[in-house]
């Protein structure tokens, strides 16, 4: 309770530099909260484009059924292979003459005893992970009996690339805000602890510990980890709700392609991350800091 | 029981503050430490208190030798010694009461052992009426029983007191070592470093002196004599 007490006098007293430090703990989770959002969101949509987005194969025309089967087992045995689907020779002609003959059936009438598509069997490939394409599609192609291999790689691997350059800056941001965050903590510490020279001084006299010194400073470093970082979450959480009503209610077309995750699913996760970060910089700051200053 | 075996501390920039000092205070005694700037009283008073470390030789205090006491074990001896400085070293933003209860608070004693030692260490150094009073509305006699009430608060087996009379007027000085001694009579050992030869002579004491560093004399004095 002593230590507890102590800490708030503290902040109190350096009222201004504490404020400082908060700010720049909030402003570090602020952009933190932010970037994890935007980054969930962004391999939310990658995954839904992956879903969406498959590879087809097709083969050589003079290998039998039992031997296309036998190569659809190996795909399938593959690791990086979400889902797989055959479609017959059979099955794509029907499909073309639905997509191309609709209405106009008599003209595909010339062709019911010999299958134009013949051949044309192939499997439609679905991945865990988009970023694994082309390695796989290199092997696909690598493959006996392959004839073709069609993919499109340009939604996945440019939002994937969106997803990692914002990756990049993020943790560059992030970085130079903590290193800031930390700079600013350990100075409110040592000039809490300067102030407190003398009362350090008397309680090493009349035998306080080390843990029973350092206490009311750490408690101080996590408090202003602590609010440093409730502050950002407190933001994020009305910033974002808001954000996605307003996206959804005036571009609707935008909600149709992107859909976002919504805040209870994202918050959590996001919201333990944050906390730990604040309080973990407060209370390890506050630990180095101290270690030269108050050795008994 | 102090023993002090053969004890040199050399300082880093290489001053000889102690050299070969041998000494033996018993438990319960009262002993004055006498020398000019720079004898090394205050060295004797760091070493005891184990800020720093001798050089050579060995400190037994109550059966411990310091220097071979693990860091980790240094806040428990530290509760078995009182310590009284010439500047007092109170708590500006604190009251009596505070000033004195800070030296249990910070021990982990409880609120309600603190609620019962206070006030009666304040009565025993004579500031029970002052127990609300800041450090900056006290008379410098005032204040030193203060740091006193602290130092014996939590019922030290050695009382060390550097300059306890050096800010103040004789009058005050008398009242202080007479506290001083009230104390002693109750079993606690009482060390004195002073350099005021009429504290000294006004009491039937020992009295240790140190000159560069080695003792110079080590005699029971006798007031009149």
């Amino acid at each position: 309770m002593y230590s507890i007490g102590q800490a708030f006098k503290n902040i109190c007293k350096n009222i201004r530099l504490s404020l400082a430090s908060v700010a720049t703990i909030s402003a570090c989770i602020f952009l933190f909260c932010l970037f994890f959002s935007v980054i969930v969101n962004l391999r939310n949509i990658v995954t839904n484009i992956e879903t969406k987005v498959g590879i087809t194969v097709f083969f050589d025309e003079d290998l039998s059924d039992s031997e296309v089967k036998t190569i659809g087992e190996e795909i399938k045995s593959r690791p990086e292979v979400k889902d797989i689907e055959f479609t017959s020779a059979d099955d794509a002609w029907e499909s073309f003459k639905k997509d191309y003959f609709e209405g106009r059936e008599e003209l595909a009438e010339g062709f019911a005893q010999d299958n134009p598509l013949k051949g044309s069997s192939s499997y439609s490939i679905w991945l865990n992970d988009v970023t694994k394409q082309d390695e796989f599609v290199q092997w696909l192609q690598g493959l006996n009996g392959v004839r073709q291999v069609n993919y499109s790689n340009q939604a996945g691997s440019m939002l994937t690339g969106l997803n990692n350059a914002l990756l990049i800056v993020s943790l560059v941001l992030i970085g130079v805000l903590l290193a800031v965050a930390i700079f600013l903590i350990r100075n409110t510490v040592v000039i809490s602890a300067e102030f407190r020279k003398s009362e350090t001084a008397i309680m090493k006299l009349v035998g306080a510990t080390n843990s029973m010194i350092r206490a009311p400073f750490i408690i101080e470093g996590v408090v202003l980890g602590f609010v440093g970082a409730a502050i950002p979450l407190a933001a994020i959480y009305f910033l974002y709700n808001y954000a996605v009503t307003y996206m959804q209610k005036n571009f609707t077309m935008l909600s149709d392609i992107f859909s976002f995750l919504p805040i209870s699913e994202i918050f959590p996760v996001m919201a333990v991350t944050a906390l730990l970060l604040g309080v973990g910089i407060g209370f390890f700051t506050s630990l180095f800091a101290l270690n030269k200053h108050l050795r008994v | 029981m102090i023993e002090i075996n053969d004890v040199s501390k050399t300082y880093e920039n290489g001053t000889r503050a102690l050299q070969h000092v041998d000494l033996v205070i018993d438990d319960g005694e009262f002993v004055f430490f006498m020398g000019k700037s720079g004898s090394g009283k205050s060295t004797l008073l760091r070493l005891l208190l184990k800020e720093i470390d001798a050089s050579d030789g060995d400190i037994v205090v109550n059966d411990y030798t310091l220097s071979d006491m693990p860091r980790s074990y240094v806040p428990k001896y530290r509760r078995r010694l009182g310590v009284v400085f010439q500047d007092f070293r109170l708590l500006p933003d604190r009251t009596v009461y505070e000033n004195v209860a800070f030296a249990q608070r910070v021990i982990g004693k409880s609120t309600r052992e603190i609620k019962e030692s206070v006030p009666e260490v304040l009565r025993r150094v004579g500031l029970s009426s002052k127990y609300k009073s800041f450090p900056n509305q006290l008379s410098g006699g005032e204040k030193q029983r203060v740091a006193i009430a602290r130092a014996i608060i939590n019922k030290p087996d050695i009382l060390l007191c550097d300059e306890p009379t050096g800010n103040l007027d004789e009058t005050t000085a008398k009242e202080i070592m007479k506290l001083l001694d009230e104390i002693n009579s109750q079993g606690t050992t009482v060390i004195v470093i002073t350099h005021s030869r009429e504290i000294v002579n006004s009491m039937d004491k020992r009295v240790i002196t140190l000159e560069k560093g080695v003792v110079r004399s080590d005699v029971q004095h006798r007031t009149g004599i």
